[in-house]
């Protein structure tokens, strides 16, 4: 216990100089700024702007590096909000009631719950990582790809159960997401599978590709398609920060939100992914009254967005305590640490305590930054959705090409946003959620590859999946929510059929 | 329409003139990195560069085009304008084993480049699980030998450093251990902490950490010589399988027809970096081996292209590796 307060008391030390604390709040602000356009998540962010952390000393930049990573995560969900584009697969679910609620002129509440959730699900991350870092690597050295597999098993499970509407088109909209994932070279192999030939597909088809098209573009398309719905939101700006009702409606999804988000960003191979699902399942499941889901519930915005951010914080324990990047965004951190020649392993912690603690501080100290960055912001924001639709279009368009075309410099994926925006546009009027094939498309990779990975080192033996404790455990949850999913509904379709 | 076409020509014509030696170069440079930024590649591009654009008097501005091995960013510089404008980071992937994996690639490395020089290589080390039976490289050849079979040997995805060296060594020993892919070093190299996998190889910078940690052992590094970094860990040729000497090395290229004098002015930049006390060090604290004086000539780099294309392509070809 001691140790914990000298440890944070010398993090605090490093990140309260006036220097740490102005770079903490440069690279919120900045971070901010470039998440919120459509397309640029936390990887392009962070790639973009990395040259100009490097006349900075090594803790300097890394805490700067690490605003960026938070306000580019909270930039993103603004934009998931406002104009319906999940740059991140983590901000998928926050897209699903958090922009029902802004076309009900709540969107200023949505951000503000957002901003709040993500606060408290920061701090109590930033308390975790000081106190428990060390012992929780453990945690990701357990998760071998048979406990994987299973994980993402019970993930495809909460795919059916957020579903809105039919059952079976949720089902198939996972299946269509997971056979997309196929897409590119064989991981063991090196075939080509599903390319036609084509090159551009031949490593697979971009996460931020697919999400920008199916959501982004093919709203633009359905909005055109009737804009009167969008005056709706024109009219009523309404109240910008959250009531007393509201906070009541959300404090207990954000603390179940923080816990879940947590526990799920230790794990490697991008855990952190299901966070916000897993929160949004749980808050629905728990719900009186689960069909305000998906037309702007509050705590469908302040669970998974707690969640959200306490993965993106606690995704930071493997990188921090065994040098191992559990996901895209962290294995672009220890680019920057090398970068700075810092090399990111176990040693860091006795070898750079100043740099070590002060990031975990400096970690607080940004999440503080956000809140003060973003509620003023709100209200900048929120008038945003006054622009003229006919103005706002092209805008959206536009950055959604230039955001597109940053990540790898590809001109075909901009071709492709423009495809999927078709295919999001027929699935939204042939009444399709887009929403489960996303979740299909991130966890379907990951699925096949641990699935084969973990047979390949059982030599082909099924039952691995059975007698390793964690992922027979695993396993039993996702068929124990998956029955309960499936009774009601098989029941409620008899009733229907009676009642006709 | 005509004019448009006239006004495109003499624009066409005032950047050919730019290209000329003498005022070269007077705008930014960019440099092609096939691959994500923050990866190996990348940190020794952005280190390399930072010194040249102060030689140049030009920011060079790194370009990320990932994809296919490197091989998309690749083909992009080689059929750029050759004039000193656009420059490439290519690797042992891209320009010594892509030939054998890609079939169908749209460049030939020995033939399609003008090479500026070798900027840095990264040794590869054999790491097993830190309690796999055999304690040296000598027994873990034997073990291999008589077990292969039941050995598990991880790697970053077909066509990555690690697999590319990782099926050298299995052809050097003649064992066929099972192979395991990761998408990625990370998640391989948790798994070998875990004890999930086996062993694998891998450039010192991934694995060098966990090394020095206890949560893997070396086996043996495949330089010539020990690396400051782990002075501990014996090369090679000192345990005994002298026949395992790879080097993940990284090399700046330009287009194929850059004019010799930009090649020049290139190549001493490259140098003049490599000599600069800060560009050293921080090459040397990632585990890398600066290239000698032969080595940072264009000659040199062709003649390591050719003779990189002979050895991989065998290798690769009989382990039946390909990536389309």
């Amino acid at each position: 216990m001691g140790d914990f307060v000298s440890n944070l008391s010398l993090g605090f030390s490093v990140a309260l100089t006036l220097q740490n604390v102005g770079l903490a709040f440069l690279g919120c602000l900045v971070g901010t700024l470039i998440g919120v356009l459509p397309g640029v998540g936390p990887i392009a962010t962070i790639a973009m702007l990395l040259p100009i952390t490097f006349g900075l000393d090594p803790t300097g930049a890394l805490i700067m590096l690490a605003g960026i990573y938070y306000g580019a995560q909270y930039g993103g969900s603004t934009t998931a909000i406002l104009v319906n584009i999940p740059g991140e697969a983590t901000s998928v679910v926050t897209a699903l009631d958090g922009h029902q609620m802004a076309r009900q002129g709540r969107a200023g509440v949505a951000l503000g719950m957002a901003a709040i959730g993500s606060f408290f699900a920061g701090t109590v991350a930033t308390l975790v990582i000081a106190a428990l870092g060390v012992p929780l690597t453990g945690l990701a050295l357990i998760f071998g790809p048979t406990e994987y597999f299973s994980l993402m098993v019970m993930g495809l499970v909460f795919a059916v159960v957020l579903a809105r509407g039919s059952i079976l088109k949720a089902i198939a909209m996972i299946l269509v997401g997971v056979l997309l994932s196929t897409v590119g070279l064989d991981l063991e192999t090196g075939e080509e599978r599903m390319t036609f030939g084509l090159p551009i597909l031949a490593d697979g088809i971009d996460f931020a590709v697919l999400a920008m098209g199916i959501f982004g573009i093919a709203e633009i398309m359905r909005n055109l398609d009737h804009t009167e719905t969008r005056d709706v939101v024109r009219q009523a700006i309404g109240r910008l920060l959250p009531n007393r009702q509201d906070f009541k409606q959300s404090y207990r999804p954000v603390l179940r939100g923080t816990l879940i988000g947590a526990v799920l960003g230790i794990l490697p191979g991008n855990g952190a992914v299901l966070g916000p699902f897993a929160a949004y399942t749980l808050e629905k499941k728990l719900a009186k009254d689960p069909s305000r889901f998906g037309r702007g519930a509050i705590e469908g915005v302040a669970g998974p967005e707690s969640a959200n951010n306490a993965g993106a914080q606690t995704s930071f324990i493997p990188l921090l305590t065994l040098g191992i990047p559990p996901n895209a965004v962290m294995a672009l951190m220890v680019g920057a640490m090398t970068i700075h020649g810092i090399i990111p392993g176990p040693q860091v912690m006795t070898k750079n305590p100043t740099l070590f603690w002060g990031m975990i501080a400096s970690m607080w100290v940004g999440n503080l930054m956000l809140l003060i960055i973003n509620l003023p912001l709100v209200g900048m924001w929120v008038r945003l959705l006054k622009v003229p639709y006919r103005l706002l279009f092209p805008a959206i368009l536009m950055f959604c090409c230039i955001g597109i075309y940053s990540i790898n410099s590809l001109p075909a994926n901009v071709m492709f946003i423009a495809f999927f925006g078709l295919v999001g546009y027929m699935l939204i009027k042939f009444g399709f959620e887009p929403a489960p094939m996303l979740l299909g498309f991130v966890l379907g990779k990951l699925m096949e590859e641990n699935l084969r990975r973990a047979l390949i080192i059982s030599r082909g033996d099924m039952t691995t999946f059975l007698t390793h404790p964690i992922s027979a455990g695993l396993l039993v949850v996702a068929a124990v929510v998956l029955v309960i999913a499936l009774l009601p509904s098989i029941r409620k379709g008899r009733d229907e059929v009676f009642t006709e | 329409m005509k004019k448009i076409a006239l006004a495109l020509a003499a624009v066409a014509g005032l950047a050919a003139t730019g290209a000329q030696a003498q005022d070269y170069p007077n705008r930014p440079i960019t440099m092609i990195v096939p691959f994500a930024a923050g990866g190996p590649t990348d940190v020794v591009a952005r280190i390399v560069t930072d010194h040249m654009s102060r030689t140049l008097g030009q920011q060079i501005v790194i370009e990320n085009v990932a994809g296919a091995g490197g091989t998309t960013g690749i083909t992009r510089g080689a059929q750029a304008q050759p004039d000193g404008y656009t420059i490439m980071m290519g690797h042992m992937g891209t320009h010594g084993a892509a030939p054998a994996l890609y079939p169908n690639l749209k460049y030939d490395p020995t033939k399609d480049f003008a090479p500026i020089g070798l900027a840095a290589g990264t040794p590869i080390l054999i790491v097993a699980k830190k309690d796999f039976p055999a304690k040296d490289l000598k027994e873990f050849v034997a073990y291999m030998k008589s077990n292969a079979s039941k050995v598990n040997q991880a790697h970053a995805g077909v066509g990555s450093v690690s697999h590319s060296t990782g099926i050298l060594f299995d052809s050097i020993i003649s064992a066929k251990p099972t192979l395991v892919a990761y998408r990625g070093t990370g998640p391989a190299l948790n798994d070998l902490m875990s004890g999930t996998v086996d062993f694998m190889t891998d450039q010192i910078v991934n694995v060098a950490p966990q090394i020095q940690g206890g949560n893997i052992k070396a086996y043996a590094i495949a330089t010539p010589e020990r690396s400051p970094a782990l002075p501990d860990v014996p090369t090679t040729k000192e345990a005994g399988l002298g026949d395992y000497q790879v080097s993940a090395w990284n090399a700046v290229f330009a287009p194929k027809g850059t004019p010799p004098d930009i090649v020049k002015k290139l190549n001493d930049a490259l140098v003049k970096s490599l000599d600069d006390e800060n560009t050293k060090k921080r090459l040397l604290e990632l585990g890398g081996v600066l290239p000698s004086a032969a080595e940072r000539t264009p000659e040199g780099l062709q003649k390591l292209v050719e003779s990189e294309v002979a050895r991989w392509t065998p290798v690769l070809k009989a382990a039946g590796a390909s990536a389309e």
